[in-house]
């Protein structure tokens, strides 16, 4: 374990506790925000090998040796995939939330039982 | 009450859930198998120096090909939800019609000096800023969607500092699906002349480190660039028409 998979799984935490209990539409995807923040820390931090340097080619890391100093490409690489669809979906979210505040004039999740059962 | 402590259950079990990745799993000292190649092979196989580039735009290219069509549909989707329907328009017609007086008062109020001359002076520079980071995307960090972002934020500060300023959909959309077009068809190209579907080796390899190696790869990623950059713009400039309501 390293201290950036702890953090991750707090920021999750965190985030599902604010999802759960906030009422306003708003915090809720504010919630969601979090969670996807400490997704994305944790899986960056699986890619971590201590000691070694970013997998970019130059004067820092040689290149016959690129295998044995740099951390693992892929974790980054699905986490700006991630982070562009998070992005993404955050915008839909916010602009779910504006529709139903244009339907009822409300954001509190609670005015909206239509799909309560 | 009861909410908060059915909430904090929840967050529990799912703590509980979680631990074991945190105590039993323990990380890599090597790379895995295919990292290794990556890291390896990957600077003689795709002449770039960013490896994490390579592995987007090159090795798992068609992943990035997907992730750029979830942005489109996302945009599309929120310039659907935001549309505004004609009876709307007919509706905030007839109550500016009828409200004169308050009509004036609600116009926006122009943009401090200090944000004018602001964003006049960092326009160009952050335009600038983009541009560099989507082409140097296959030497330094950064690439086609950060490059995009910032393009993004310059034109957010525009529609800050001009708040009466609409922006031509037709352009931005224009650049869009001609730059998403351009990004499939290289690939095809790619299927046709080189190893496969987005092979970045129908272009000269060039020497590691310059800024004209890695083949389509700065190709690819301008593209994906100025695609990310106009769709994010795009659901801006639709959040804002959406203030204006």
């Amino acid at each position: 374990m390293t201290l950036g998979t702890v953090i991750g799984f707090a920021l999750i935490l965190i985030g599902v506790w604010g999802m759960l209990t906030r009422s306003n539409l708003i915090k809720i995807i504010i919630g969601f925000s979090i969670i996807d923040t400490g997704i994305h820390l944790v899986i960056v931090s699986i890619g971590y090998l201590p000691g070694r340097t970013a997998p970019i080619i130059d004067g820092a890391v040689d290149k016959a040796r690129a295998g044995l100093e740099v951390v693992d490409p892929i974790p980054s690489a699905l986490v700006l995939t991630a982070i562009v669809i998070g992005l993404a979906i955050t915008a839909l979210m916010l602009t779910y939330a504006v529709g139903m505040f244009r339907e009822k004039k409300s954001l509190n999740i609670g005015d909206y039982k239509e799909l309560k059962w | 009450m009861l909410r908060r402590i059915f909430a904090a259950f929840a967050v529990v079990l799912l703590a509980m859930a979680l631990l074991p990745f945190i105590t039993e799993i323990h990380p890599f000292q090597e790379l895995s198998p295919v990292a290794r190649h990556y890291a390896e092979k990957g600077p003689d196989e795709l002449g770039g120096a960013n490896l994490v580039t390579s592995v987007i735009v090159t090795y798992r290219g068609l992943d990035t090909l997907g992730e750029v069509t979830v942005l489109f549909i996302a945009t599309a989707g929120v310039g659907f939800l935001l549309r505004r329907d004609e009876r709307d328009e007919e509706e905030s017609a007839a109550a500016a019609g009828t409200d004169e007086s308050g009509s004036a008062g609600n116009s926006p109020r122009p943009a401090s000096e200090l944000l004018m001359s602001g964003s006049m002076l960092l326009f160009p520079l952050l335009m600038l800023f983009g541009v560099y980071i989507f082409l140097h995307g296959h030497l330094t960090p950064g690439g086609g969607f950060q490059g995009g972002v910032v393009i993004a934020s310059a034109m957010l500060l525009v529609m800050l500092s001009r708040v009466s300023l609409h922006l031509n959909h037709t352009v931005l959309g224009l650049v869009e699906s001609l730059s998403g077009f351009s990004y499939v068809v290289i690939g095809v190209v790619g299927l046709v002349l080189a190893g496969g579907f987005l092979d970045n080796r129908i272009l000269p390899l060039g020497e590691l480190g310059n800024l004209l190696s890695a083949g389509a790869i700065p190709v690819i990623y301008s593209l994906v660039g100025l695609k990310v950059g106009t769709e994010l713009t795009n659901i801006l400039e639709t959040m804002k028409s959406e203030e204006e309501l």
